[in-house]
């Protein structure tokens, strides 16, 4: 903005300055600079920075851009706002909870009775189809994979398949660093050691047949986790890795056993126990359990019929006041059924509109500045 | 070896703290001296303990290596230079008289006791005694038993004596001692050492004696206890980070019990999954989650707080350093921020308080008029204002050279007085051409104007002073010299003239010299307090003279009590005063001098703008009343609109309290007081140590604050250096405002360190004003734009700096507070450690940095166009507790957002492919997002100036932000440190989710719209004065410089010539005449802002120029 441009007379301005702003009549003085050239050895540099006048934007919030501003970003919001609410709409979900409170409901006896492998069954009927690819969750509430301890109770290095820590596992694993005997336990740590161990199947009767719903569990987990943060030790077979060392104390069998069937899912890299040790950040989380494999009468989701989900009722949560639940979901480019999202873009939105209203009246009564 | 024996100091000095191998742990420890460090410290510590550690070690070290880094650093480099310089002055070399010859040695290696032999120029050394001739400014001069030796080295080399003098101190003017030489004793006293750091000048050489050595040096002894000032942000900023500590230990205090709820309620029952601890039960555990969350919150402490307020501090100094607006090229002279922590307060002054002589006024002295014997001289001198930049001025009476010529005896001993009553030296580089080195540039004057009549000053030894009067050379014999201090108020010399005849001439303050004459004078003295008054009346500084004819005996008897005296070690000043007033009495009056000192450029201009700010000038000087009152006029302290001016002047503590109340008596007529002048017009009683201005009594200092703030402009005349400090302190204590003390001589030097801010004009009266100031500069008029523009600007950049800091902390911590809710209070913290680590040093470092050192809310002009924008500073109104509580709760309101608006809508979500998302990382993730795109927006919404820079950081910190995220998360780092980069992949899996950017989109709009929204409309409703003044900047123009110089002295009589009835304070202040000429024709004068102004003295508008000056206003 400031310029100094008044250049009055002639022997004042050294050649220092003449040399940066370059606006100088070239008015003979040469032997004046000279002098004043070594007069002047502590002024000041002429430039934008030192002089504080760098070229700036300086935006004001003034009525012209606010008040349309919140219109527009109003508009925008409740045309999103009803986007997501359709989306979200059209998505189907299914939740049944099998923690077995009740009396009358499915799963109470096992729930009561500490054995293990206790079975319990599941019936629901789908009127119409349920659009594939459908996706079945377990859901547990209050369950607090958060809490810090926990979190921290596991060992990155030996996950990561370095055998040097299966002989001695993290501190940080403790109490489930070893077990009674000193011997290391791997994988160590409560994380580990807490995985859910209920067991799913799904079937369909179709006019009196039951027939088993094929149940995809590859993929299931981060690819990230599968193929970089979690590594079988690369000893062959892999259950002599696991020499000199217990399984989890509430582990039915050995990491090694996870899936005997299949190696890629065996060990670590076994996607249940991906899923697992992918903690949730909230108390009440759901976790994938498997997808619908969409082949055969699967094809397009899961059709109209009745249902039966088995469980093998294994995972205690009526201790901690917690709850299971099966989910059955589908899912749309945003993800899951989320009615949050789109109900809040469309009050936000309003309220941006009306915000704007009120805005243009004060602006209209008060107009800023029409008095001094 | 004798002197070796007593272990004096030798001369090597050394101002460095460290060296190599002390550097690290000294300085640590004083680095840890600092609270907040000690306090980084102790959480490291609480991080190491497993139990406890909440987060890794690495995200508090990380922080504090930065921070003692970044310290250290600067300290080494200071240190460094402290080293080079020592080293420098140590090697200087000297020559050292030893074993009968002269050698070339360095500075350290000189003893105390060595005879050194000085050049012109040179530097000294150590102290010494002066054993040959005499320096600079200051008359030092070797005693005669001495100075004998001349340069004859062999003599030197034979010369023994004995120096007793006072232990090593920090006066630099008083020097007590004795020289034994041969059994006789000779006084030594502050005229006959050298102290370390002056320049020789007017001599070849010098012998001298070392005394003191090295760090035994008054220079040293000096230097280094600087006062540590502090801003009252600084206080404030203190005060808050306690009452952090409060909140702090309160939040922890909520979560540990909500803790021990949650262990009671569902940790006890979860303990199949989750064990506790061996060998803690759940209150102990309660009692460790506090230290945890103690870590996890420990954010809410700003720990690069106090490192990035001094960048931001350091920044804004060097703007001032740079302005080109403050340089002074007469001079060359920038503008010096010599302390650079106390920028802000820049913005906050309420008082200022300004000494007049060389500050408001030139200090280039010119002999103006005189009163020679009852007769006034001078009236028609013929001073045309275009010679203002001559600084020689000629004295155009002829009356007054025709009375010299023609042998006036009175007029004649008139001048004779001036050539001989002095401290001037000569020098006489050639036959002719003299000039003279004054103490003070009135003696000067004074010098000069004798030379110009006829009584030409040609040199002095310690002995005589040779004069030539009207041709003759006349060769006085100087017997004493009776110094001027601020008690005396006078000096006098006595000499003898070449007839035998004994003289005391005598020149002071009227007031003191009128007491001490003869009675016979009485007639001349009522004549000559007229023409005084007239004197003062035209703001000039008079002077009276007098003498007085002295007997020879007497002279011998006073002048044996005199050697005794001045060689006595106790009381010496004492005797010595009291010798001085017993001779000095029943003098004869001669006459009176009046000295013009003329106003600084700018001067009536600064003074307007400065009160247009609010801000009170209280001008403090030495002189009399009358100069004062006018001084006051001139530079548009008082205008003629004042009407209720009132005196408070008395002689005794009853008279001051006398003095005031008949407004007391009429308590309605307090309000339209408009100005005050106060003076404590006192007898100093010159053996009093404790004199002091009644006024200024305790049980009188708060009616006189209670008086004086009630006035628009005060004025206090004759008050002494004491006594303007204690008028400073005595504001700064009762008012709890922000002063700031102007001055350019010693005589300010107290003000200049009692007040808040000390500023120091850089100008004739030597260094020392500046030396003990913050800021320094050439010119009283730069004050405007050190205040209104870099000090404006500086205190809204700190106050934006403090309050957006605050705000981003409490946004980022808050938001694990709400996340302890729902992960039982198990300290787990909410955010990736990594991403606490770098949120303050990396991601949000650079932006608001950028910000606080180029934000401006208006640009220069139009904060000196407006002066009342300086107002909200005084107020403290954009940092204060009430502010901090608003930027408390909108971190409170924004962090329930970030928090609560991604756990609403992540709850249950999934991934489009079906897989989780909210798992910890992602949602940590998604978090850290929200957050620095809040905090970042926040930033932008604050920010009003936008350079290339800004746009620059904030580009850098959001890239930087997504680059470092995807970087850390990425399969290479997690392959190299397994273990330290954990959440690999959060950033890719999170990304690419629609559901993330609608989440990220709607809580940053939720946290910025309602700020928009509200801000615009208060400034609808109610604008602010920055509100109107941007928004004018925008539609508007800026005016032209306003035409200011109207009030250009016209009159040839004085610059101060405005007196009380016929100033012309009511044209300049009424807007229409100025409007009126303004249209009619540009401007005489523009502004002197411009740079290119300074270098001219103000000269009358050509018709050449008429052309590029109308341009000037289109600016």
């Amino acid at each position: 903005m400031f310029r100094v441009s008044v250049l009055q007379t002639t022997d004042v301005i050294p050649s220092k300055e003449k040399s940066r702003c370059g606006r100088v009549g070239g008015v003979s003085r040469s032997e004046k600079m000279v002098k004043q050239e070594s007069e002047s050895a502590n002024r000041p540099d002429n430039t934008a920075f030192t002089q504080q006048r760098l070229p700036a934007w300086q935006p004001i919030l003034s009525a012209g851009i606010v008040i349309p501003g919140f219109v527009l970003i109003g508009l925008a919001f409740i045309g999103i706002g009803v986007a997501l609410l359709v989306t979200s709409r059209s998505i189907q979900v299914l939740e049944l909870d099998y923690t077995g409170d009740g009396n009358g409901s499915p799963c109470s006896s096992c729930s009561q009775s500490t054995t293990v492998n206790c079975k319990c069954s599941l019936n629901f009927t789908l009127d119409t189809l349920f659009q594939g690819p459908v996706f079945f969750y377990y859901g547990l509430s209050n369950y607090f994979q958060n809490y810090r301890r926990y979190g921290a109770s596991k060992d990155d290095n030996q996950l990561y398949g370095d055998l040097s820590y299966f002989t001695s596992p993290s501190s940080s694993c403790s109490p489930y660093d070893y077990d009674g005997s000193k011997n290391p336990i791997v994988p160590c740590g409560s994380i580990a050691n807490s995985m859910f161990n209920d067991t799913f199947t799904l079937t369909r009767t179709v006019s009196g047949k039951t027939d088993s719903v094929p149940l995809d569990g590859k993929g299931i987990a981060w690819w990230t986790d599968y193929n970089v943060k979690y590594r079988n030790p690369s000893v062959t077979p892999l259950k002599n890795a696991f020499n000199g060392t217990v399984k989890p104390i509430d582990w039915a069998k050995p990491a090694y056993e996870l899936d005997t069937s299949d190696a890629s899912n065996n060990g670590f890299v076994n996607q249940d126990f991906l899923v697992w040790m992918r903690r949730a950040a909230l108390p009440n989380f759901r976790k994938l359990y498997r997808r619908i494999d969409a082949s055969g009468d699967y094809q397009n989701g899961l059709p109209a019929g009745n249902y039966t989900i088995d469980i093998t009722y294994n995972y205690p949560v009526r201790v901690f006041n917690g709850a299971k639940k099966v989910v059955f979901s589908n899912v749309s480019w945003m993800g899951g059924k989320n009615e949050f999202l789109g109900i809040a873009y469309l009050v936000i939105g309003s309220l941006c509109v009306v915000m704007s209203v009120v805005m243009l009246i004060v602006y209209a009564k008060f107009k800023f500045p029409d008095e001094e | 070896t004798f002197n070796l024996s007593f272990r004096y100091a030798n001369n090597a000095i050394k101002t460095s703290k460290y060296n190599i191998f002390t550097f690290l742990p000294l300085n640590l420890f004083e680095q840890f001296k600092r609270l907040a460090n000690a306090y980084f410290l102790f959480l490291l510590i609480l991080e190491l303990i497993p139990q406890i550690s909440s987060l890794s070690w690495i995200t508090t070290g990380f922080a504090l290596i930065v921070v003692l880094s970044i310290t250290g650093v600067k300290d080494a480099i200071d240190d460094i230079n402290r080293h080079k310089c020592d080293r420098q002055v140590n090697n200087r070399k000297v020559d050292v008289l030893m074993d009968g010859q002269l050698k070339n040695e360095k500075w350290m290696n000189v003893q105390v006791g060595d005879i050194v032999k000085l050049g012109n120029n040179e530097f000294e050394a150590s102290e010494r005694n002066s054993v040959q001739k005499e320096t600079n400014l200051k008359v030092k001069q070797a005693l005669t038993v001495t100075g004998e030796l001349g340069d004859n080295i062999e003599a030197l080399a034979a010369f023994n004596g004995e120096v007793r003098c006072e232990p090593p101190n920090n006066r630099l003017d008083k020097f007590k001692g004795t020289l034994t030489v041969n059994g006789e004793r000779y006084a030594l006293d502050n005229d006959k050492v050298l102290l370390r750091g002056c320049t020789l000048r007017n001599t070849e050489w010098c012998f001298g004696l070392v005394i003191f050595g090295g760090p035994d040096s008054k220079l040293i002894q000096n230097s280094g206890k600087s006062m540590f000032k502090r801003t009252s942000i600084d206080h404030l900023t203190n005060i808050l980070v306690l009452c952090i500590f409060g909140f702090l230990a309160s939040m922890c205090s909520i979560l540990t019990i909500g803790n021990a709820i949650w262990e009671r309620n569902e940790g006890s029952v979860f303990t199949m999954f989750l064990p506790r601890e061996p060998g803690i039960d759940a209150p102990l555990a309660s009692f460790l989650i506090f230290w945890s969350y103690v870590i996890v919150l420990n954010a809410l402490i700003p720990s690069s707080l106090y490192v990035s307020v001094e960048f931001i501090r350091l920044g804004n100094s060097f703007f001032i350093d740079w302005d080109r607006k403050m340089y002074y090229p007469k001079n060359d002279t920038p503008a010096q921020a010599r302390t650079t922590t106390l920028n802000e307060e820049l913005g906050q002054i309420k008082y200022i308080f300004s000494d007049k002589t060389g500050t408001l006024t030139q200090n280039i002295m010119t002999f103006n008029k005189c009163s020679i014997n009852g007769k006034a001289y001078g009236e028609q001198v013929d001073f045309s204002w275009n010679n203002l930049a001559d600084p020689k001025y000629n004295f155009h009476d002829h009356s007054l050279v025709e009375m010299v010529r023609s042998g006036n005896p009175e007029t004649q001993e008139f001048f004779r007085l001036l050539s001989l009553c002095h401290t001037v030296m000569p020098e006489e580089k050639k036959e002719g051409e003299l000039s003279y080195q004054a103490q003070s540039p009135d003696e000067g004057a004074l010098v000069t104007a004798a030379r110009n009549f006829g009584f030409v000053f040609r040199s002095r030894t310690p002995e005589t002073i040779t004069v030539v009067e009207m041709g003759r050379q006349v060769i006085y014999e100087l017997l004493a010299i009776l110094d001027f201090n601020n008690m005396r108020k006078r000096m006098s010399v006595i000499v003898r003239s070449p007839e035998g005849k004994l003289t005391l001439y005598c020149k002071g303050a009227d007031t003191v010299i009128f007491e001490r004459l003869h009675p016979s004078c009485n007639k001349l003295m009522e004549v000559t307090t007229d023409h005084l008054n007239e004197y003062a009346g035209d703001g000039l500084r008079t002077l009276v003279l007098a003498y007085k004819d002295l007997n020879e005996n007497y002279m011998i008897d006073w002048k044996q009590r005199h050697h005794e005296a001045s060689v006595a070690m106790e009381g010496r000043e004492e005797k010595l005063d009291e010798l001085y007033e017993e001779i000095e009495k029943d003098m004869m009056l001669l006459g009176a001098t009046a000295v013009e000192d003329k106003l600084q450029d700018g001067v009536p201009q600064t003074i307007e703008q400065l009160a247009k700010a609010d801000i009170k000038i209280w001008v403090l000087t030495g002189d009399k009343q009358e100069t004062a009152e006018n001084i006051g006029y001139s530079c548009n302290m008082l205008r003629e609109e004042m009407k209720d001016v009132f005196v408070v002047s008395a002689n005794t503590a009853e008279g001051v309290k006398e003095d005031p109340h008949p407004q007391g008596a009429r308590p309605p007529l307090w309000e339209p007081l408009h100005y005050g002048v106060l003076t404590d017009d006192l007898t100093p009683i010159p053996s009093s140590l404790h004199h002091q201005a009644f006024a200024l009594e305790k049980n009188l200092r708060l009616e006189l604050l209670r008086t004086a703030c009630m006035c628009q402009t005060v004025i206090c005349c004759r008050v002494t250096p004491l006594q303007k400090a204690q008028v400073v302190q005595l504001v700064k204590k009762y008012k709890q405002a922000v002063t700031l003390a102007i001055g350019d001589g010693a005589n300010d030097v107290s003000m200049i360190k009692a007040a808040h801010i000390g500023v120091g004009i850089s100008g004739q009266e030597g260094m020392q004003a500046v030396l003990s100031s913050d800021y320094s500069f050439a010119q009283f008029r730069y004050l405007q734009r050190l205040l209104l523009v870099h000090g404006r600007w500086s205190y809204i950049r700190m106050c934006k700096f403090l309050g957006y800091f605050f705000y981003k902390n409490f946004t980022f911590t808050l938001v694990q507070f709400w996340y302890a809710f729902f992960c039982g209070f198990s300290a787990q913290t909410v955010y990736d450690e990594w991403f606490i680590t770098f949120y303050n040093m990396v991601y949000t470092a650079l932006p608001v940095l950028g910000m606080c050192l180029f934000d401006q809310d208006v640009n220069d002009r139009w904060s000196l166009q407006h002066p009342e924008l300086y107002a909200p500073g005084q107020k403290n109104q954009y940092f204060n507790k009430k502010a901090f509580v608003s930027y408390l709760i909108h971190g409170c309101y924004c962090s329930l957002i970030i928090f609560f608006i991604p756990w609403a809508s992540m709850n249950d979500a999934v991934r489009n492919d079906g897989k989780d998302i909210v798992s910890h990382p992602s949602f940590a993730f998604l978090l850290q997002t929200c957050l620095l795109a809040v905090v970042h927006t926040q930033l932008c919404v604050d920010t009003y100036y936008w350079t290339a820079v800004n746009h620059f950081f904030v580009l850098l910190s959001t890239i930087g932000y997504f680059a470092i995220s995807v970087t850390m998360y990425s399969n290479g780092m997690f392959y190299v440190f397994t273990s330290s980069f954990p959440l690999i992949g959060a950033a890719r899996n999170t990304l690419n989710q629609p559901i993330v950017w609608l989440t990220i989109f709607l809580t940053f709009l939720l946290c910025i719209l309602p700020v928009v929204a509200i801000r615009f409309i208060f400034i609808q409703l109610r604008p602010t004065i920055n509100d109107k003044v941007r928004y004018k900047m925008r539609t508007e123009e800026l005016p032209g410089p306003a035409p200011r110089h109207l009030l250009r002295r016209r009159s040839t009589r004085s610059g101060y010539a405005f007196s009380h009835s016929q100033g012309y304070g009511d044209l300049v202040t009424s807007r229409k005449f100025l409007m009126k000429r303004s249209t009619k024709r540009a401007p005489l004068f523009t502004q002197t802002d411009s740079s290119i102004f300074q270098n001219q003295p103000q000269h009358y508008r050509t018709i050449a120029e008429e052309a590029e000056e109308s341009q000037s206003h289109k600016l």
